[in-house]
């Protein structure tokens, strides 16, 4: 029954988005930041009147849940709460393949972020080449929060979980560090801390799966798409530091993408750009969209240059592989 | 079948106060078992960094050890369940041996398991936010159920020997252990009524122990193949680890056997014919196992799926893992067929010699199992440490595998010296078993 019920404010809110998403690209700003502005400060209420600009130039006003951070910085949430996720959102990315040069900034960004160390990549560049004759491209990878994802379903304590927001996330207070998950993934997103996680320049705050920071040894750690970020309306640290704007990150729901720069409508960037999901036959059902890398903006060679020769090595297999001699 | 002629007082040599060389080989064995508990300290204190896995292999030997000492408790627990069940005569002599196997085996390899965790602190999150959905809860379930099971019919079938050695004034022993056969026996007089009540109950423990223990072993097979990985995501898997383990249960107990029978001169009850009939069984194995492997390979290869066929090309690649699977088809395969295929190469010793082989071939098997698929993902590995892309065992871990089967062998050392390594009672029966039970009988019966 309760199910039912979701499912239809869900519905509802999907077309009010919708409604919202066109408006705020009408008007040119980002959704991301605009629903940021737009609210009212009724904290107390569980939906909202917003008024928004609809395509044809008129203003309305429509209702939608009130999400349950109003305040900057956000506190972001513990316990039950970090598990259930920001209601009425649909977190999704969209990496544009034809901008990614491996200029490693979305790692740097991420390692800075979440306090890792430089051998650390929750993030991570790889060369790819889809069959002998292709041409090589890069091809960063971060957690697809998978809709069916093979981690959680074998995670013998629940320690990492789904959320309604499509987040795939680890309590680290939780995790006994089986590492079955870290086998289960087929992307090898997951890592885990074999050594004790170095000193936090973060201040010290009490710990929510949605910060991922501190780590713990011997627990597992991974990509959390910056959960605390997207609460208070910012990009992930690898969407906002890429210098090409090869990330876009935003709400399925409110089909609005945004890296940083531009805003796009998801559903026409997949549309036109063909996007598709990384190994999507074995049913994962990631939240992470790729557009081919057509009519690139760089060399992939471009990409190695400032890499050190030991680190170049290790694309050789790739690079020099052909028609399987 | 002729009645063997057996006495608990044939045994008093071994059961007696022990001489200095036994106190010695307890040391060495207990010495060997505390090294791997300081490197397992030392693993706990400095994190799983002092071991060989990294981010891809990111479980190793202790897997590998895991599923290959549940393996040996498995066919431990089939062979004295099916002697049981089937009153199978000449099995009887074996029972203690395979029952010994199954716990021992079953309390050195569930810990394994366990070194793999990172936070060994939070263990007891298992029971407390444990998740059906998680092939590891179904094995941390499946284990106890059967460790319990196993340990029950353990001391089931100790009850009337203890009872003999408690009527045994001449042994000379210690006093609290006269006082503790006397606990153990609970009151056993070998009454009809005694009598009948502990054969129902070895019955129903045997018959309850064959399913748990092809369960428990079913779904450790499910830890892996319920995973999207290529070379463990195989519908063959279950079938496939209860017949490996079975093939090497089957193989530890004719190494027991041949020790034993050296060491305490079992020459009167451990026979040729045992040698043979386990021959048999191993001959059988092999098939079955080969057949198995091959199925396995054979699926595997032929269509040439990308990732699949850069597993096969690692595990026959000399830079990688070519010498242990070569290692492993000789010892579980071509050395077994061979010797005892032919009538000339039979003999006690060489069984005993090519069950060491397969006993150490399906411990290789275990290991390819476990670290080449997880050296071969999907998103092909691209890191410049080396350590960090395969997979190297550390003085961490071999120190407490080598620590594990010196804490197996202590438990059969001392258990053969608190009672008798035959079940004297059962051996001493074994003419006059009653009949099997019978599904239906029919009329005139």
């Amino acid at each position: 029954m309760k199910k039912e019920q979701d499912k239809g404010n869900r519905r509802k809110f999907l077309k009010n988005s919708i409604a919202m998403g066109a408006a705020a690209l009408a008007t040119g700003s980002g959704v991301v930041l605009a629903h940021k502005n737009n609210v009212s400060e009724d904290v107390g209420t569980k939906t909202e009147k917003i008024k928004v600009l609809t395509t044809d130039g008129k203003v309305v006003e429509i209702e939608r849940p009130v999400d349950e951070c109003k305040i900057d910085p956000c506190k972001p949430p513990i316990g039950k709460e970090a598990k259930q996720g920001i209601p009425g959102r649909s977190f999704v990315m969209v990496i544009d393949l034809a901008r990614c040069k491996n200029a490693r900034k979305c790692i740097e960004g991420c390692q800075k972020g979440h306090n890792l160390t430089p051998d650390q990549e929750w993030l991570k560049v790889y060369l790819m080449k889809d069959h002998p004759d292709g041409e090589p491209y890069w091809f960063p990878r971060q957690c697809f929060h998978c809709d069916n994802p093979p981690c959680v379903k074998v995670c013998p304590v629940g320690a990492t979980f789904k959320r309604q927001d499509n987040l795939v996330l680890i309590d680290v207070n939780r995790c006994i560090g089986c590492k079955f998950c870290v086998v289960a993934c087929p992307y090898s997103v997951r890592i885990f801390n074999w050594e004790k996680p170095p000193e936090s320049d973060i201040p010290k705050k009490e710990y929510s799966p949605e910060v991922s920071v501190p780590a713990q040894t011997g627990t597992v750690s991974k990509c959390d798409f910056c959960a605390d970020r997207s609460r208070v309306g910012k990009l992930p640290y690898c969407a906002s530091s890429c210098p090409m704007g090869a990330i876009y990150f935003g709400d399925k729901n409110e089909d609005t993408v945004f890296n940083g720069s531009e805003t796009a409508r998801f559903s026409e960037l997949i549309k036109e750009r063909s996007g598709y999901r990384y190994l999507e036959e074995l049913g994962t059902k990631p939240n992470v969209y790729y557009l081919p890398p057509v009519n690139r903006m760089f060399d992939y060679e471009s990409g190695l240059g400032d890499l050190p020769e030991a680190k170049q090595k290790v694309y050789d297999e790739i690079r020099f592989s052909n028609n399987g001699k | 079948m002729e009645p063997i002629n057996i006495s608990i007082k044939d045994f008093r040599n071994s059961l007696e106060t022990p001489s200095t060389t036994w106190y010695l080989w307890v040391i060495i064995l207990t010495g060997i078992s505390l090294f791997g508990m300081y490197a397992l300290g030392r693993q706990i204190i400095d994190g799983q960094i002092i071991t060989g896995m990294r981010d891809n292999a990111v479980w190793g030997i202790y897997t590998a050890n895991f599923i290959f000492f549940m393996g040996l408790s498995y066919a431990g627990a089939l062979i004295s369940s099916a002697g049981q069940l089937l009153r199978i005569r000449w099995i009887k002599p074996l029972l203690r041996m395979a029952e010994l196997l199954t716990v021992s085996s079953l309390i050195v390899g569930a810990p394994f398991i366990l070194f793999c965790l990172g936070r060994l602190d939070r263990i007891h999150y298992l029971f407390i936010y444990g998740r059906i959905q998680s092939p590891i809860t179904w094995d941390v379930i499946a284990i106890s159920t059967d460790l319990v099971f196993c340990i029950a019919f353990l001391y089931f079938t100790h009850i009337r020997d203890f009872a003999k050695l408690r009527d045994y004034p001449e042994l000379q022993v210690a006093p609290w252990r006269k006082k503790m056969y006397k606990f153990l026996a609970l009151g056993y007089k070998g009454t009809p009524e005694q009598k009948k009540y502990l054969h129902q109950a070895h019955d129903i423990m045997a018959a309850i122990i064959i399913p748990t223990a092809v369960i428990a072993y079913s779904l450790l097979s499910l830890l892996f193949s319920m995973s999207l990985k290529p070379g463990w995501h195989s519908t063959i898997f279950s079938p496939y680890f209860v017949v490996t383990a079975g093939y090497s249960g089957v193989a530890i107990l004719v190494v027991i056997m041949w020790i034993y029978r050296k060491t305490n001169h079992l020459e009167k009850y451990i026979t040729n014919l045992h040698f043979n009939y386990l021959a048999f069984g191993l001959v059988l194995l092999t098939f079955i196992y080969a057949y198995f492997s091959f199925s396995e390979y054979l699926t595997d290869w032929y269509n040439q799926t990308k990732t699949l066929s850069l597993l096969l090309d690692k595990l026959f690649d000399f830079n990688h893992f070519a010498w242990l699977s070569i290692l492993h088809i000789v010892f579980a395969f071509v050395v077994p067929i061979i010797v005892l295929g032919f009538p000339w190469f039979r003999s006690i010793n060489s069984v005993t010699l090519v069950s060491l082989f397969v006993v150490i071939a399906l411990w290789v098997k275990r290991y390819l199992i476990v670290v080449p698929p997880l050296e071969t993902p999907f998103i092909p590995i691209q890191d410049i440490r080396p350590e960090y892309a395969e997979y190297s065992i550390s003085w961490v871990e071999g120190s407490l595998s080598i620590a594990g089967i010196t804490l197996m062998i202590l438990i059969f050392t001392v258990a053969s010296k608190i009672a008798p390594i035959i079940p004297v009672s059962e051996v001493a029966d074994a003419h006059n078993l009653e009949k099997p039970k019978l599904l239906f009988k029919t009329k005139g019966e």
